[in-house]
């Protein structure tokens, strides 16, 4: 049973800046891994898929099969670097070196803290993002200054994803529970929201569940936006995976303070 | 930047630098069905040093969790200094440093950024740090260390480092979680000097440890708490003196419960036998040592009380996991 302190909504303060700005820090430090682990696997899955089953299939949804897939790697990349870091790298920052704990010692509320694990997510999946958005542009494809918006496209897949990071780093007895979130998540994710194929090749059934799937719509926004054209139902996509990000929070931030304020 | 204004207006409305530093009054905490603070009051005076002493499981993490503002108490009071917590919590520890039981520096970080990094969740200026952490260094005994990862100290460095960080916002209050634990003498002994130091300048200290040597050194008053309950309070002289006879016989060997029950419990006032030792307390220890001088072989030592007396005789002798 779940008492109300641990129910109350999530007190949001500028207190949490600091401790983004420690994970910024950290990252800093170890940037040119980070990085290339972040951008290698997509680059190299857009390249190899794209050049390779590119010429057998021609134009896919308006554009060429580099940049249809390109664009899904965006939105997958921004995908997985935020769960990855709600989920690892936030857990060792919790669990492994208790650095939430030395935190919250200092005039710091766990809220504060969750918020800024949170953030954090959603700007290294800005970062990734942006990686893979220059290599595509250096590529030549979309060059539209419509493009630019996928940044903040990837902030708000970064909150949704990074979100349901956290709530599996706040249930995880360990790093082995991630994988769960991996194939039981992330993986149908991937294959069934239209990173490499549009979702209308599928039957309409499957079609119909991908639509409830948060990358899907993340995809929706994208790919027009890398053709320089506005995305139809855009409001809809952005409320869909602004519910996602919300709703995961708060219960994050429930299993959360359930876990480490007692 | 507003926030703390009013909270120190608040503070000294409450009494200022002569009201206590914190008073816990019938603090209760449950988890689950278990009661593990059951209606614990103390009060701790700025420049006094307060120790916490009991065997494991006795409350003495949750109760300074509580204190904190970590946990919510299921009961009681709480004013840290002069805030109410758990309703003002994060004013408080705008004023209080903390080390806890187990180190959690920042392991990327090097030594000065630890404590760059820390300072910075009080909001203190980039400046005053740099004019502070030298000092802090110093005070640590790493001053050659500022720019050395933290994966390559020693344990005593990193415990040291700890306490450091602990002061980086010049707290009113420092509060320490068994500082001690897993240290060799020596660092334990550099630990133990700082901590003094801090008190001839006039801080306020509360720890708990189950080293009785440690509270015995260091602390002004300290409280035994037990299953949730304090048993105890005083300076540590006075607990000696009201609840264990001053002096103490040590009677080592395979005959000792054999002497103990045929000779040494008419001539102690209280003797307890636990493994192959006798301990026989007495207000005079001279027949108790006449009689052991006639045994050839017996093996005994004798010396006056001390803590560990009281601790064992206030919480028995039997183990706690």
């Amino acid at each position: 049973m779940m008492q109300s302190a641990t129910l109350r909504p999530p007190r949001l303060s500028m207190r949490f800046v600091p401790v983004w700005r420690r994970n910024l820090l950290v990252w800093r430090k170890l940037a040119a891994a980070s990085v290339l682990g972040n951008i290698a696997d997509p680059l190299l899955y857009m390249l190899a898929l794209g050049y390779g089953i590119g010429p057998l299939v021609g134009e896919v949804g308006g554009m060429s099969y580099v940049a249809f897939i390109g664009t899904g790697m965006v939105c997958q990349s921004a995908m997985f670097t935020s769960s990855f870091e709600g989920m690892y790298s936030a857990f060792s920052r919790m669990h492994v070196q208790r650095t939430w704990e030395a935190i919250i010692n200092a005039p710091i509320a766990l809220d504060d803290v969750v918020l800024a694990e949170w953030i954090w997510c959603a700007t290294k999946a800005v970062m990734s993002t942006a990686a893979i958005l220059v290599v595509i542009l250096a590529l030549g494809f979309g060059h539209t200054w419509l493009a630019l918006w996928i940044l903040p496209l990837g902030f708000l897949v970064g909150l949704a994803f990074g979100a349901f990071g956290l709530v599996m780093n706040a249930l995880a007895p360990g790093y082995d529970f991630f994988t769960y979130f991996f194939t039981l998540v992330l993986t149908p994710m991937l294959l069934f929201s239209g990173v490499y194929f549009p979702v209308d090749q599928m039957p309409a059934w499957l079609a119909t569940i991908a639509g409830a799937l948060p990358l899907k719509h993340a995809i929706d926004i994208a790919r027009p936006l890398m053709l320089g054209a506005i995305p139809g139902g855009i409001l809809l996509h952005v409320a869909v995976l602004a519910a996602y990000a919300g709703a995961a929070y708060y219960v994050a931030l429930l299993l959360t303070r359930r876990r480490l304020m007692r | 930047m507003n926030d703390t204004a009013p909270a120190r207006v608040g503070a000294s409305a409450r009494g200022g630098r002569d009201a206590p530093v914190l008073v816990v009054d019938g603090l209760r905490k449950r988890y689950g069905g278990e009661e593990v603070v059951r209606g614990l009051s103390f009060t701790i005076e700025r420049g006094e040093c307060f120790a916490l002493l009991g065997p494991n499981g006795a409350g003495k993490t949750t109760t300074l969790r509580c204190c904190l503002g970590l946990v919510d108490p299921d009961g009681g009071s709480i004013e840290l200094v002069g805030e109410p917590v758990p309703k003002a919590a994060r004013e408080a520890r705008v004023r209080v440093g903390v080390v806890p039981q187990m180190d959690n520096l920042d392991p990327d970080f090097t030594v000065r950024e630890n404590l760059l990094v820390y300072g910075g969740y009080f909001r203190i200026p980039r400046e005053e740090l740099d004019r502070r952490i030298p000092r802090l260094l110093d005070f640590a005994g790493l001053a050659g260390k500022a720019q050395t990862s933290i994966r390559t100290l020693s344990g005593g460095m990193k415990r040291r480092l700890t306490l450091a960080r602990a002061l980086v916002n010049d707290p009113e209050l420092l509060i320490l979680d068994e500082p001690t634990t897993g240290l060799d003498p020596q660092a334990r002994h550099l630990i133990w000097d700082g901590l003094r130091q801090l008190l001839k300048q006039g801080k306020t200290i509360l720890l708990t440890t189950h080293f009785m040597d440690e509270a015995e050194r260091l602390a002004t008053r300290l409280a035994v708490i037990d299953r949730g309950t304090m048993i105890a309070c005083d300076t540590p002289r006075a607990l000696i003196d009201t609840h264990v006879e001053p002096e103490v016989v040590e009677v080592y060997g395979e005959a000792a419960r054999e002497w103990a029950d045929t000779r040494g419990r008419a001539l102690a006032r209280r003797l307890e036998v636990a493994g192959e030792t006798a301990f026989c307390y007495a207000t005079d220890a001279a027949p108790l040592l006449a009689d052991l001088a006639t045994r050839a072989g017996v093996r005994y030592l004798h010396r006056p009380a001390n803590l560990e007396d009281l601790f064992i005789k206030l919480t028995g002798r039997e183990l706690r996991d």
